[in-house]
């Protein structure tokens, strides 16, 4: 073997060395570097209350609902097979939070089981659909979002 | 391959290549700026912040793909032991560090009104800061290496490791929960409208262009800077 292909080897091998650990890190990271709770993993394995996180799902259809204060909303996060969490939030929400999208909830889980939020973030789903489109387009769109949020299969 | 890494051949094909892929860099760009910017429809949730896509993801493609001219030319180097692959490698970190800060740059200006926020640090958004910090790292180890008169292979294995960043970008929002949206675009899938989709396209052609015309601008000036103090070496030993 000429030293040319020896080291052509030698440093092959150590990349698949060096993926492979790249690759196992990031799997045992995978809990951890969660930017969030999807509701099911909240339900399954509750964080303490009191213990500031966060809660991550679509918005429920018809859950959104506005208290007479005019500034307290409630609505309920949904995940997969049928988890949801209702959640509060006083305070101003992003303009892309809206039923049916998803959202990423700051806040901590109060008793009863429901969700104080402190701050509101709108989650963008990948679908790019101009305005004019949106008559005809809005119900595929809506299926392709459900269908392809991530954590949300 | 070999052909090319010829210095004198390179030259040759450098001298004409630099200027077509700049001025077509630039062309393509601006047209596809102006489509994006001026005459796409606005996007039926986000209105016209959708506009900034078309410098947000070309950017964010050319971080990525900066680096990985990176790891491959500093592959061909550490393997064929040629100094024209150790001299594209340190021709690209410096453009892939500025795509890499207008990604990170028009993704935040983009959050703010979309998500409600500047900055999360998710998965997404993590690991591009950290190839943002490669980059830096990497230009600093390979100017160093140069003026103190260490061995490039040091850069070189830099580059090759820090392309173990690239999978994990890529795959960040897939694994992890995050807030960044999910990829768009998969093999054979778009779930962008052909009407964002096309200049879309462009812009990433365009930019890409751009980006090949300066990587081959600073080599040729990489190899100029060789030769000129090679030059001053010799006449340096006949004044002697």
């Amino acid at each position: 073997m000429k030293p040319k292909h020896q080291r052509l080897v030698l440093v092959v091998l150590a990349l698949f060395a060096l993926i492979g650990a790249g690759l196992l890190a990031a799997y045992a990271l995978r809990n951890q570097a969660s930017y969030f709770y999807l509701p099911e993993q909240m339900l399954e394995n509750p964080p303490e209350p009191g213990q500031a996180v966060r809660l991550g799902g679509m918005v429920e259809e018809g859950s959104l609902q506005t208290a007479a204060d005019g500034v307290t909303l409630t609505f309920a996060v949904t995940g997969n097979d049928g988890a949801r969490v209702p959640v509060r939030f006083s305070g101003i929400a992003p303009d892309l939070f809206v039923e049916g999208s998803g959202v990423v909830a700051e806040g901590r889980l109060g008793p009863g089981g429901t969700f104080i939020a402190d701050n509101l973030l709108a989650k963008h789903d990948e679908n790019y659909v101009p305005r004019e489109l949106q008559e005809m387009e809005q119900h595929r769109a809506a299926e392709m979002a459900e269908e392809t949020t991530v954590g949300l299969e | 391959m070999h052909g090319f890494a010829n210095p004198k051949r390179f030259l040759s094909l450098a001298a004409w290549l630099t200027p077509a892929l700049l001025i077509g860099g630039l062309l393509t760009s601006a047209a596809a700026l102006y489509w994006g910017l001026f005459q796409v429809p606005p996007d039926r949730l986000m209105g016209e912040t959708v506009r900034i896509l078309f410098l947000h993801v070309p950017a964010a493609w050319l971080g990525m793909g900066g680096w990985m001219a990176i790891a491959l030319s500093s592959l061909a180097f550490l393997v064929w032991r040629h100094p024209l692959a150790a001299l594209a490698a340190r021709a690209a970190a410096l453009p892939g560090l500025a795509f890499t800060i207008i990604c990170l740059a028009t993704g935040s200006i983009w959050g703010r009104p979309t998500w409600g926020t500047w900055w999360v640090w998710d998965g997404r958004l993590t690991s591009m800061l950290v190839l943002a910090f490669l980059y830096a790292a990497y230009i600093a180890l390979a100017q160093a290496a140069q003026r103190e008169g260490l061995s490039p292979r040091i850069p070189a294995l830099f580059g090759l490791l820090g392309a173990i960043n690239i999978p994990i970008i890529n795959r960040s929002v897939v694994w992890w929960n995050s807030l960044h949206q999910p990829p768009s675009i998969t093999v054979g899938k778009s779930a962008i409208d052909a009407e964002f989709l096309i200049p879309l396209l462009v812009a990433v052609i365009g930019f890409s262009l751009l980006f090949g015309g300066v990587v081959l601008a600073r080599m040729r000036a990489l190899l100029a800077d060789i030769q000129a103090e090679a030059r001053l070496r010799r006449r340096a030993m006949e004044a002697v």
